[in-house]
């Protein structure tokens, strides 16, 4: 396919209507492989209907938004090949309730047949043990606490081995003392080279983390940049306005 | 009431037989109705929506005993003004299917209520990791929603139950049927109605226990 194999997503005049409330105006974005973009802004500023738009979680109104050389936005797309290879995780965690942790993260390759079932079962022990919760593969979700939820929710979107992850306000729902936890997995995920979408209120975490930061308001991207740029020399009034309410 | 027992006690118990065979029948087909419906109805294709709408308010606009008029004597006689003839349904037939229609309607609105009650999160978490709809509904979403739809069930398998007594009208020898043969031979209202009264409360309280229990189970797992 045409195109630069750096970009991983691409996002063109896209505009996302709920019926005739306006969400996202005119978005315009890339993301480069390895990128770890952060999206902040007020609540309502259209960040989470963007990152439901790149897996069409959220069909966009019009506009258009490759992910990985799909052109998710055509009808004739095969949405659910390019979903495959996009990780997301949730505010709510939405783990599966009536399956145990290990079943939660083995249903969709096994059903999807990318892995065998012992394949399946053998790399989710080892994403479990990475996340910190090998004990805990046997326990329904109803067991764990919010952090443990969130971490076994990042392992098993790992588990289909995407190339891209996505995070609506994962810490958002979360006790204080249990962000750190999920904080620290998504920061070994960034090191690691994983080309990160995150929507978030943790400014600690953009600092960070972020190799880049967008801030957003009223469905448009007001302002972007390195965390530095963003958040120590902000241009925009919106954007200080906003820092001055959240820093 | 110990002389109607003695003389009507087998032809009593065969029909309740009939009775639960009926409702047994009944709701196996009405399931099939009610989940086919029901999916219909939260799916977001247009079409099927409307479709199971039209289904489940038009059945449950119309009386039981009209639906099973109609289907004894209203289908055979308009299928006979098409010309053809020999067409006919026999009581359990006709009963079988106005009882599943009207089952059904109910079931789809427990179908339909219980997959609504399954956070709209779990079918989102499923379709991001590239699941159909399809496999999205059948490995998560139903899967949930029957713990919440059982005790729906079994209360709907009660009121079919006693929903068989209506078919007496069409002549299927069920237990409200027999009753009003043995009244008509004995002229003892007050003890064959009592009979038969006991009969399917003895039967329905059997199942109100076993439905608590089952719901009890339910509760203690997840």
């Amino acid at each position: 396919m045409a195109g630069n194999s750096d970009i991983k997503i691409s996002v063109k005049n896209l505009k996302k209507n709920f019926g005739s409330l306006e969400v996202l105006k005119d978005i315009n974005m890339e993301v480069t492989e390895g990128e770890v973009v952060v999206l902040i802004g007020p609540s309502g500023s259209g960040k989470s209907t963007l990152l439901r738009c790149l897996n069409q979680l959220e069909k966009a109104t019009s506009g258009q938004i490759v992910v990985d050389d799909y052109d998710v936005t055509d009808k004739h797309t095969d949405i659910n090949q390019v979903r495959k290879n996009i990780g997301m995780v949730f505010q709510h965690f939405n783990l599966f309730n009536h399956l145990t942790v290990l079943k939660n993260m083995t249903l969709a390759p096994v059903h999807l047949k990318t892995l065998s079932k012992e394949e399946a079962k053998n790399k989710a022990m080892q994403l479990l043990e990475r996340v910190g919760l090998a004990d805990k593969a046997q326990a329904y979700p109803s067991q764990l606490s919010g952090g443990q939820k969130q971490r076994v929710a990042i392992a098993r979107a790992l588990e289909m081995n995407p190339d891209i992850m996505l995070f609506d306000e994962p810490t958002s729902a979360l006790d204080p003392e249990m962000v750190g936890e999920v904080l620290a997995v998504m920061k070994e995920l960034a090191r690691d080279g994983m080309t990160m979408i995150v929507v978030t209120h943790e400014i600690g975490f953009a600092r960070e983390v972020a190799s880049r930061v967008i801030f957003m308001e009223g469905g448009y991207i007001v302002e972007e940049g390195t965390p530095d740029q963003v958040f120590n020399q902000p241009r925009e009034p919106r954007t200080i306005d906003f820092l001055s309410k959240v820093l | 009431m110990v002389m109607i027992i003695q003389t009507y006690g087998t032809m009593l118990l065969k029909a309740m037989g009939h009775t639960l065979l009926l409702t047994l029948l009944s709701l196996v087909f009405a399931s099939v109705i009610g989940m086919i419906f029901g999916l219909m109805n939260v799916g977001h294709n247009r079409v099927l929506n409307f479709i199971g709408t039209v289904y489940v308010d038009a059945v449950r606009g119309v009386p039981l005993i009209v639906l099973a008029y109609f289907i004894y004597f209203g289908i055979p006689a308009g299928i006979q003004s098409l010309g053809v003839t020999g067409f006919r349904l026999d009581a359990l037939q006709a009963g079988t299917i106005a009882l599943s229609m009207n089952c059904g309607a109910y079931m789809a609105e427990i179908v339909r209520a219980g997959i609504q009650s399954v956070d709209r999160g779990q079918m989102e978490a499923g379709r991001s990791l590239g699941l159909s709809y399809g496999a999205g509904m059948a490995l998560i979403v139903i899967p949930q929603a029957i713990r919440t739809m059982i005790p729906s069930i079994i209360n709907q398998f009660i009121i079919t139950l006693k929903d068989t007594s209506i078919l007496s009208v069409i002549g299927f020898p069920e237990l409200t049927n027999v009753g009003k043969t043995i009244m008509g031979n004995t002229f003892k209202n007050l003890q064959a109605w009592a009979v038969v009264g006991i009969m399917y409360l003895i039967v329905i309280t059997i199942l109100s226990k076993i439905s608590h229990r089952i719901e009890r189970r339910i509760n203690r797992g997840r």
